[in-house]
Formats: structure tokens, C-alpha cells, sequence
């Protein structure tokens, strides 16, 4: 889409950066891990140096497959997914995904995760020395398969194992994601804090399920997957909201956000940043729209600078 | 391919269910080779979230006219009312405004001049095959066998004809043309035409017959699949098919929308295709 050319203000345009575990962000807006696919899938269309950072998909040790398909189904105002987690493998990604990356002038955030803590700390590890890798994003809402499939991120003690075991393996920031599907979020996000991690982005999709009704079959060849888009955001708001009083890290705020305005609800109630995703889906330019958006808003409001805004819920 | 905001030409009813859709489309002509096609995003409010693919029926141009009106270079989607998204689109009318995404993925390959070009189109499958059709008449000889439940479903035929292909209609009830399934009439063409090239789309259980009858005449096969999209750019990963070689331990996955939608068969795992069918209408 043609960008709009405005004349030059008087007044003094906004300041939108910000600052995540060391990371110098331009804006506080990055993709969603897994909606952007390594960066290059939407270099056509929208220009990826605008971005605060860039999320990729997330990486396991070895590549992996993902489920049968369907995978995807639309739902209310959102979608369910079932990827399966497909992705190139860690290896793969730094010698075919990352030189592209690396021209970008925005952080790359590697989103990463394993089905063992061995398999956490490996991947870690050997993201640890490439250059060109600025963050790490630790996806815990797999499955331990040694431990019966409990999911790390649901289980405290398994959360903060498996996060100072990453945290001994490397030397970036690192961010850790968590999931909804939890009782009470501030337990794992005091977990995580305490096992090292430098930020902490939620919400991870919320599980769910849709019916064919005239099959009678799950609409998701996985049978149960993953609620995403603007149907989720009030939870994703709301957990943000809970989690940033318990802990002292930065917060990433992700949850159904399309526009401007959905940005700004998370970080008024304390998130830092915050992440675009099946909105990328959507419009291409999702991203873009939210940046230009949030810094309306500023000029619009008179706030200086965004940080300023960060955290000021009243009430 | 772009992403912008376009408007409506026009958006009729063709035959119950079935709607022709003309949309404002810059660029497509330089843009666009048969095969493609677009997202269409129905309106900016939700429902429904997301963008809806279609194949591009044809690309067509409205001449100047002595008003002083420029030009309008459009695109023509035909699509079948199925679900939420489709039931939206056809209360739209002339002049509303929606977004474009596109053009999108790998169309056909067009072949050798030489052989004969054989088209199988099931339903709503039909529509990525006539801008094809439109290119092939240029240098080869063109059938087109066009299978449906009912009459009903069989449409834009004349169209077809009217570029000079010849046309064999089958309905599995009879109710127009042969009576049975198109594939049983693509045996007899592969038998009396050897040497031909087979281009299909429609319906999963009808792609994959047409598989096994060109496998087993060795006649080359390319096919445009359908499957469920969310970004069709390759991101989301939603529609993948297996490819050739597809195994647990050494996955193949292809995406529909950036690999495909147009596949040689020869790139595809046909021993696992059985559990991608999707319900929709005439999208990709």
C-alpha cells in the first residue's frame, strides 16, 4: 500500500523506542512467533526495517514435520491452529534464514523450543554464537516426553528447571513465553523470573476445539489446537495486566492485536512491547498500520515518549 | 503482487449458488499468469477474520470510454456460496470497497505446443482453468471435460467454447451431458489422444482419480489444489501437502499457496493426499 505523505509538523514527533532486556527496540512492535514465518515471507509487502523487531517461527533441534492437515480453522473472531510446530531445524535456519535476517536493521528474536530440557539447552546453546542473533524467545508450552508429556509451562517446577538450564547456556536475552492455559499465571511467571529469564512475552494461544457438525469430526486434524486472533485479546489483557504486578522483567504483551488501539491496552496496563500476530494473516501491513497508529496517538494524546504511557492504568 | 484496496464492479448470481465476481484489479495484466490467484478480504469488520483465496477466473479490461472514464483493467473470480466468508460476498454490490492480495503462488506451465492439451474440471474447479484455456488456444489443440453432481454445477462452458475448446459435460445424475463421472470420460480421450498433457482441477477424490488414470497412461498431469489458507504467502503453513518423498523422519511438506496451487503430479506424496479435503468454494 502507498504510504500517505504527510507535510512536515511543527510539533515534535514522538519518541517510540524502547528498551527489552538490553534490546534497543525503534518501536515497541514485532511479530508473534510462527505468524511471520522467518521474515522474507513478508519482505513483499511490508518494509521489515520499520519493525521494532523481528519473532521467528519457532526452532527445534532437528526439523520437524508438524501434523496432518487441516491444520487451521476460522472461529469467532479468531482461529484455531495445529501446525505441529513445523519448522527448518536450528541448523537449517542459521544457514539458510539467518543471512537474510541479518541485513534487516531490526533485532532478530529467535524463537525457540524442544520437547526435553536437553533439547532447550542444545538449541540454545548453538544459537548462542551466531551473529546476528539478538534475543532468544523460549517457547514453553510444549510437551516434556520424558516426563509423561506434562507441558513445561504448565508445571512451575518444570518451568524453572528448564529455564535455568537454557539460562546456563546462553549468554543473550532472553525472553521467555508463556502459556494461558495455566490456573494462576503468576506462579510460572515468578518461576521463570527466578530461573533467569530477562523478559517474559504472553499470551501463547489459548488450547481449544471446533466441531464439523455434519461429520461429526474435529475441524483441526489434530483434534485440539490453538485459539489465536482478536477473540483472545481481553484474556491475553488481562493476564499481562496480572503478570506485570508480580514481576520485575519486561513484559512482551501478545494476544489478538490488530490496530493501534489493541496495542495501546497492553501497554497501558505495563507491557513493554508487544507482538502482532494472526493479524500478519490478515493484512500483510498489519504491523506497519500499528506503528503508525501508536505514534498517532502520542502526538494526538501529547505524549512525548511511549514509555511514558507504559504502565499508567488508572484505577 | 501487491496488496491494495479496490472496489467491486459487479457480483451476480450465474446459477443458484454460483457468483461471477468482477473486481478493479490494476496490474493484474502485467502481474498475473494463469493458475494464480488472490485473497480476497471481505470486509474490514469481522466476521469473517480471515482473507478468503480464489483462483482468477479471467483477466479482462473495460475500454476508455467518451466520457472521459479511463480504462478499468479487472479481474473476474467465480465462487461457490459455502460458508460464512462466501455468504458475506454475495450481498456485496457494485462500488464496495474491499482489499486485494495477489496475484499469488505458481499458475500452470504451459508445455509443448505440440501435444494435445486435455482440461478436467470438477464444479467449482473449473475457474483456474480458463484463463489457462486462454493461453493453450493460442498454439494447441484444447478439450476441456467438465464433470458435476448436477446440472447446476456446470458453468462457464460456453465461455470455453467460445475460445475454440471443445467441451465434454458429465453430470453424476444425468441431468446434463454424459452421465457419470468425468474421469470415466477421460480414460476414453487419454486412449484415443496418447500424446496429450492433463491440466485438472476440483474436487480431492476427483483430483486424485485423474492421478491414478494419467499415472497409468503416462500422461504428464499438472493439478491446482484447494486447501484451507490463513496468510497465503507461505507464513502461516497452514495448507501444506506432502510432497514426493514425504516421510516422517525426512518431512516434505509444499505449501499450497506459495509452492502450489498448481503442482506436477510428480512433486506430490498421491499415497497421502487422501486427508486434505477441504469444503470451499472455488477457492484455492
Amino acid at each position: 500500500m502507498a504510504e500517505i505523505q504527510l507535510p512536515e509538523s511543527t510539533t515534535r514527533r514522538p519518541r517510540m523506542a524502547v528498551e527489552i532486556a538490553g534490546l534497543k527496540l525503534k518501536n515497541p512492535v514485532m511479530p508473534a512467533s510462527g505468524t511471520f514465518g522467518y521474515g522474507e515471507e513478508y519482505a513483499p509487502y511490508l518494509d521489515l526495517n520499520q519493525l521494532g523487531a523481528i519473532v521467528t517461527k519457532g526452532l527445534s533441534l532437528n526439523p520437524k514435520a508438524g501434523n496432518n492437515t487441516p491444520r487451521i480453522c476460522e472461529t469467532v473472531s479468531g482461529m484455531l491452529n495445529a501446525i505441529g510446530l513445523q519448522n527448518v531445524g536450528v541448523d537449517a535456519f542459521v544457514r539458510h534464514k539467518m543471512p537474510f535476517l541479518e541485513q534487516i536493521n531490526a533485532p532478530v528474536i529467535v524463537n525457540f523450543f524442544g520437547n526435553t530440557q536437553e533439547e532447550y539447552a542444545e538449541v540454545a546453546a548453538r544459537l548462542d554464537d551466531v551473529p546476528g542473533v539478538a534475543g532468544l524467545e523460549m517457547n514453553i508450552s510444549c510437551p516434556n516426553v520424558k516426563h509423561g508429556g506434562i507441558v513445561f509451562g504448565t508445571d512451575c517446577d518444570a518451568a524453572h528447571e528448564v529455564v535455568s538450564l537454557v539460562r546456563k547456556r546462553t549468554s543473550k536475552p532472553l525472553i521467555v513465553k508463556l502459556t494461558p492455559n495455566v490456573t494462576d499465571i503468576r506462579v510460572t511467571a515468578r518461576a521463570v523470573e527466578d530461573a533467569g529469564a530477562d523478559a517474559i512475552s504472553l499470551i501463547n494461544t489459548l488450547t481449544g476445539m471446533a466441531v464439523d457438525v455434519k461429520t461429526r469430526k474435529p475441524r483441526l486434524a489434530n483434534t485440539i489446537g490453538g485459539l489465536s486472533g482478536p477473540a483472545i485479546r481481553p484474556v491475553a489483557v488481562r493476564l499481562v495486566h496480572q503478570v506485570v504486578q508480580e514481576v520485575s522483567v519486561p513484559v512482551i504483551g501478545i494476544g489478538g492485536i490488530a490496530r493501534a488501539m489493541d496495542a495501546l491496552e497492553f501497554l497501558i496496563v505495563g507491557a513493554t512491547a508487544v507482538q502482532v500476530g494472526t493479524a500478519n494473516f490478515v493484512d500483510p501491513n498489519a504491523m506497519a498500520t500499528v506503528i503508525d497508529g501508536l505514534e498517532e496517538f502520542c502526538q494526538d494524546e501529547g505524549i512525548e515518549d511511549i514509555n511514558d504511557l507504559i504502565g499508567t492504568l488508572e484505577g | 503482487m501487491k496488496n491494495y484496496k479496490t472496489i467491486i464492479l459487479s457480483n451476480q448470481e450465474i446459477a443458484p449458488h454460483y457468483y461471477r465476481m468482477r473486481i478493479l484489479a490494476p496490474d493484474y495484466h502485467k502481474m498475473a499468469s494463469p493458475g494464480q490467484f488472490i485473497m480476497f478480504r471481505v470486509q474490514r469488520a469481522l466476521p469473517p477474520l480471515l482473507r478468503r483465496p480464489f483462483g482468477i477466473f479471467r483477466i479482462g479490461c473495460l475500454p476508455a470510454d467518451c466520457d472521459g472514464m479511463p480504462a478499468k483493467e479487472y479481474i473476474e473470480i467465480i465462487y461457490k456460496v459455502v460458508g460464512s466468508g462466501t455468504e458475506i460476498m454475495q450481498e456485496l454490490h457494485e462500488g464496495d470497497r474491499i482489499e486485494l492480495l495477489g496475484p499469488l503462488g505458481r499458475g500452470f506451465e504451459l508445455g509443448d505446443p505440440a501435444e494435445e492439451k486435455i482440461l478436467v474440471g470438477g464444479g467449482i474447479g473449473l475457474v483456474p482453468l480458463f484463463m489457462l484455456a486462454e493461453e493453450l488456444v493460442k498454439s494447441s489443440r484444447v478439450r476441456l471435460l467438465m464433470g458435476g453432481r448436477t446440472r447446476e454445477d456446470i458453468i462457464a462452458v460456453t465461455e470455453f467454447e467460445r475460445l475454440g475448446v471443445e467441451t465434454y459435460v458429465s453430470t453424476e445424475d444425468g441431468s446434463l451431458g454424459e452421465a457419470g463421472l468425468v474421469t470415466q470420460v477421460l480414460e476414453r480421450k487419454l486412449m484415443k489422444y496418447p500424446q496429450a498433457a492433463v491440466f485438472a482441477c476440483g474436487p480431492m477424490p476427483m483430483i486424485d482419480a485423474v492421478q491414478k488414470i494419467c499415472a497409468e497412461h503416462k500422461t504428464p498431469l499438472q493439478v491446482s489444489l484447494e486447501a484451507l489458507m490463513a496468510c497465503g504467502v507461505g507464513a502461516c503453513l497452514g495448507c501444506v501437502v506432502k510432497g514426493a518423498g514425504h516421510s516422517d523422519a525426512e518431512p516434505r511438506y509444499l505449501c499450497t499457496c506459495k509452492h502450489g496451487p498448481v503442482f506436477r503430479a510428480e512433486q506430490l506424496d498421491w499415497t497421502r493426499l487422501d486427508e486434505t479435503e477441504s469444503e470451499c468454494g472455488g477457492c484455492k
